[in-house]
């Protein structure tokens, strides 16, 4: 079987656990993400999501595993796996349009200053940032606007690989809900590779081609991956119309609410714990001959 | 009817000033002692004596219709007749002495408000005048002293910044750099002034060495901790930009720690022009720290005054340029 664009190879990662002992947070988590795939992964607190998305970024170090990239081992930040984290990082004494261009630069140092600046504005002007607002320092943006200008940030880079780190965490619903819609179109208008972090199951659903769920930790591991098997393009008042939305929705909510739990340390019966293909597929049910992979998965547990 | 703020505190502050003459005036102000050539009773001239100034002086002083109270003064300060003589004489005293136009005006030995805003005034309009090494226009003396804070603080920004970025990103020199630090920094300025003499041998550049050591540790401690506590945000935004280390430190943490290391540097201007004029009244020579002491020894209380005045103006301007750079640099997250 060929390798995955990116493949993450029983990777594992300890921490000391202050009292002389370690602590694992996963063991020998093995997944993949295909190119052009936007993959969320889905887990409680605790699980080690966020060190997955650190070793990817190459801030941390696993403790043992790889990670392929395109057949390239993994090692050290690159620009080549763009980064929007959590709370922004927008570097606060820049204005908006100076911390893409900041980025822009950086990837393409032979650019003219004119040519980093078209090319900054029109990856903020894909996410809604025109005009005299995109000088203005974060500081006078809204969590939501600061949110956007990270995220030009990223695609302009134009990575190889985005990992976005719970990026609509700290905002409010409403506002969490028009970034996404300006995240779907910006990824569908470059066929970036995205990897995402979220705690929001309808997020996930509604962003991702793949969900990856991971049990609790200690010794977390990547127990199943969910194909969402709606078509795109989606949109968030149909989406819930589509008779595999709730079935998928429910399958998730059962994992994150009970069998996440039941799961902790226990290891899968391949020995790289390899997640479990989920496919949920209503509308195929009557002509499917095999039961629902899902199913027999609850089944075998 | 004063709702404005700013209207206000002028206001109180204005009326504080004016009650500060005020009192400052009633303090200076000895009323009318008598007619020239006052006679000063035994027992008065006992208590001269005793303060040993000798009994020609008080008669020719006396004759002269000083006030009995100032002479005493004079006498309790243990000045001779010749220190004072030299000082230029009893007018340069600040005490008015009569002559045939005047009536007799006595007055304290602590210059008056209207003294010293004479004095200040003949200074302002002439700063710049040189009549011998001694007596130069308070502009020029002032010029010295910044001349010297402004060399000895750029050398020491020019060491404690470099190596404030070192330390405060390397957590090796860090624990190896810090305790000299620690034992350094706490050593009064003037406590360098006599190894400094003794090894560099050079008064002018003993100054300077005492200006640069004690404007050094702020600066290089305010470095360093603002190096170091830079958000890992941000060092991770420069990492996966594929920034190298130089243009991390300059497009990332420079101008994050920038409103930490000005803070270190306000604060140093403001160590070098307190030390400047202890280090001056050292090593003497020129500058204001030394015009304030050779006027103390001339007993030139109003220019000594006024040239400590200065000092504050100065002083504040200098701390008030580096608050426009903070303000320049700050950043609010």
């Amino acid at each position: 079987m060929a390798k995955p664009f990116l493949s993450i190879e029983r990777l594992t990662q300890q921490f000391p656990d202050g009292a002389g002992g370690t602590l694992t947070v996963f063991e020998n988590s093995t997944f993949g993400v295909e190119k052009g795939e936007f993959v969320c992964i889905l887990g409680h607190s605790g699980c080690g999501k966020s060190t997955i998305m650190n070793i990817l970024a190459g801030l941390a170090e696993p403790t043992s595993g790889v990670v392929k990239m395109d057949g390239m081992h993994v090692s050290g930040p690159s620009l080549d796996r763009g980064v929007v984290f959590q709370n922004y990082s927008l570097l606060p004494w820049l204005s908006a349009l100076k911390n893409v261009t900041f980025g822009v630069a950086a990837r393409h140092k032979d650019w003219s200053k004119k040519q980093v600046e078209d090319h900054a504005r029109q990856y903020l002007a894909m996410v809604g940032l025109e005009g005299d607002v995109v000088h203005r320092k974060p500081s006078q943006l809204s969590g939501g606007m600061r949110q956007r200008v990270s995220i030009a940030r990223a695609f302009a880079n134009q990575p190889k690989l985005l990992l976005l780190d719970e990026p609509f965490g700290a905002l409010d619903a409403l506002t969490r809900g028009t970034i996404q819609d300006e995240l779907i179109k910006v990824w569908s208008q470059t066929e970036q590779t995205v990897f995402m972090i979220t705690h929001d199951i309808d997020e996930a659903i509604l962003l991702a081609d793949r969900i990856l769920l991971m049990t609790n930790g200690p010794f977390a591991r990547v127990a199943e991956s969910v194909e969402i098997t709606i078509p795109r393009p989606r949109n968030r008042t149909e989406i819930v119309e589509h008779p595999n939305y709730y079935a998928i929705r429910n399958h998730l909510v059962q994992f994150l609410g009970q069998r996440s739990l039941e799961l902790a340390g226990q290891k899968s019966d391949q020995d790289d714990q390899s997640p479990q293909s989920v496919v949920i597929d209503k509308t195929k049910d009557d002509t499917d001959p095999e039961p629902a992979p899902a199913l027999q998965a609850v089944v075998n547990e | 009817m004063f709702a404005n703020l700013d209207a206000r505190s002028t206001l109180l502050s204005v009326a504080i000033f004016v009650v500060g003459l005020l009192i400052w005036h009633a303090a200076t102000h000895v009323p009318d002692t008598g007619p020239i050539g006052v006679q000063l009773s035994q027992e008065q001239r006992d208590t001269l004596l005793a303060a040993n100034m000798s009994g020609e002086d008080i008669d020719t002083y006396a004759a002269e219709g000083v006030a009995y109270a100032q002479l005493e003064q004079i006498a309790n300060l243990g000045l001779s007749r010749a220190m004072i003589e030299a000082a230029g004489g009893i007018r340069a005293l600040g005490i008015s002495v009569p002559d045939e136009n005047s009536a007799p005006a006595p007055g304290s030995l602590f210059p008056s408000p209207a003294l010293i805003g004479k004095e200040l005034w003949a200074t302002i309009t002439d700063p710049f005048y040189v009549n011998g090494t001694n007596d130069m226009g308070f502009g020029i003396q002032m010029g010295y002293s910044l001349l010297r804070v402004v060399i000895g603080y750029t050398l020491a920004a020019a060491v404690a910044i470099p190596l404030g970025f070192l330390i405060g990103m390397s957590p090796l020199f860090f624990r190896a750099l810090d305790p000299y630090i620690q034992v350094l920094k706490p050593i009064s300025p003037l406590a360098w002034m006599p190894i400094a003499l003794f090894t560099i041998g050079d008064s002018e550049l003993s100054s300077l060495f005492v200006i640069f050591i004690c404007s050094l540790w702020p600066m290089l401690t305010n470095t360093a901790f603002g190096v170091a506590n830079v958000r890992s945000d941000w060092v991770n935004v420069a990492r996966t930009h594929e920034l190298g280390s130089m243009r991390t430190a300059l497009t990332v943490i420079l101008p994050a720690a920038a409103p930490t290391i000005i803070t270190g540097m306000r604060i140093s201007i403001g160590i070098a022009w307190l030390v400047i004029v202890a280090a001056e009244m050292l090593v003497g020579g020129t500058g204001i720290g030394y015009v304030v002491w050779n006027e103390w020894n001339g007993l030139r209380l109003d220019r000594m005054i006024v040239a400590i005045l200065f000092i504050g103006v100065v002083g504040m301007l200098l701390d008030a340029a580096f608050a426009r750079l903070q303000r320049a640099v700050a950043y609010s997250e």
